[in-house]
């Protein structure tokens, strides 16, 4: 097999593995949905505590939020930096069967 | 009491070192501009990169690298430093200057959140979290005119993730270092690793969750920019001459995204470091193990004295 065919095929497979990781992204959408429409019943029922409820809310949706940022770093990592060093790693055992 | 003497606003001297702290302000800001003007090589088209390096240090184990995320946040250091100066120059009892107000502004707001997050002992630590806040914030928001925001590096924030790390360790130990160990395994024994995780889990949790908002903003700016000038060469091609190439789309339409992905999520970040930092630590403290510890410490100190007399 040519070795560009190769490198191709490692690349479109990466891309599409870091298009699955993102299906992370779901979890932290719904919990935050979860979340802002219990806030929104809070106020409503206590109008009074806004601004509690506000900051408390960011703060949860923040954390909530990692999950979804650690499948991000994870689809980032094998976008921008895994190419690099497993492009190498194949031509090196590429070279070495031969 | 002898109270200082109100300083002479509009003199010369007052004058010269505001343009001096000023100047301390800017100055660093713009020599990272230039830096990143001289280094950047000429590219076309979407260029996503991460922090450049600008100077290699042989070093024996590996070569020491002064990259640019680390410049970036020394010169946002040394202008936050020039801003403390310059809001803090010429304090008096009585307020003269308008500066004083908004610093004495920062300074209680920064008091009462510590005091009410940490509870009163360690009320004290509001310097500490008002500098990491301060130092977030400011480096989250350099990317505005330009630079590379450092916290968009991972290195940058896991130095202060690090740092939160050692602080919570060392209140934790406060309990002693065996009755810690002993909570590792305190519910059952096999909770043991799944515990050691999760303290491990923290500082690495707070890293990535700032370096991914901020890095996810920077590089969603990237490709908006570029997408939008196809979208307009698609959709407005048609326009006569000069017209056509103009990438209208691209006017305006970037800058609303850019005040939720730069700034409201750098200072919203910021924030949550600094309210996680405080967080973890206040809770870090076994206050039960401490206090027996003192009483140990305190009736063992009697019981010496009492021998010596």
């Amino acid at each position: 097999m040519d070795i560009s065919m190769a490198v191709g095929l490692m690349l479109g497979l990466l891309g599409l593995g870091a298009g699955i990781a993102m299906i992370a992204g779901i979890g932290p959408g719904i919990g935050e949905g979860n979340a802002v429409a219990k806030a929104c019943e809070a106020i409503g029922r206590q109008p009074e505590s806004k601004s509690d409820v506000t900051s408390t809310l960011i703060m949860g949706c923040a954390i909530a939020e990692t999950t979804g940022l650690y499948a991000l770093i994870v689809a980032i990592l094998l976008i921008f930096v895994a190419p690099g060093s497993f492009v190498g790693l194949l031509k090196d055992t590429v070279n070495a069967l031969k | 009491m002898t109270e200082a003497a109100a300083p002479d606003v509009k003199s010369t001297r007052f004058r010269m070192t505001d343009y001096g702290y000023i100047a301390m302000m800017v100055l660093p800001l713009l020599a990272c501009m230039a830096l990143k003007v001289l280094f950047t090589p000429e590219t076309e088209g979407v260029h996503i990169a991460g922090a450049m390096i600008y100077l290699e240090i042989p070093a024996p184990v590996m070569p020491l690298i002064i990259s640019e995320s680390q410049v970036n946040s020394w010169a946002v250091i040394i202008s936050i430093l020039g801003l403390c100066l310059y809001l803090t120059h010429g304090l008096t009892a009585k307020a003269v200057c308008k500066r004083q107000l908004a610093a004495e502004w920062i300074v209680e707001k920064c008091r009462k959140l510590v005091h009410d997050n940490m509870g009163d002992y360690f009320s004290a630590w509001g310097p500490f979290i008002a500098a990491i806040m301060g130092l977030s914030a400011f480096s989250s928001l350099s990317c505005l005119i330009g630079l590379y925001a450092p916290t968009g590096d991972v290195n940058v924030t896991a130095g202060w993730a690090i740092l939160v790390f050692f602080l919570i360790m060392h209140y934790k130990f406060r309990g002693g270092l065996w009755n810690y160990f002993i909570g590792l395994f305190k519910p059952i024994p096999i909770f043991g690793p799944i515990n050691l995780i999760g303290e491990i889990a923290t500082p690495v949790s707070m890293a990535f969750r700032h370096y991914g908002n901020v890095l996810s903003g920077a590089v969603i700016s990237a490709l908006i920019g570029p997408a939008l000038g196809g979208l307009s060469k698609l959709v407005l091609g048609w326009l006569p001459g000069v017209l056509g190439d103009i990438p209208f789309l691209r006017i305006g339409l970037p800058a609303v995204l850019s005040i939720y992905f730069d700034v409201f999520s750098g200072l919203m970040q910021a924030f949550i470091f600094a309210m996680l930092t405080m967080l973890n630590v206040s809770g870090a403290v076994p206050w039960d193990d401490w206090n027996a510890k003192k009483e140990k410490r305190r009736q063992r100190k009697m019981k010496t004295e009492k021998t010596a007399a």
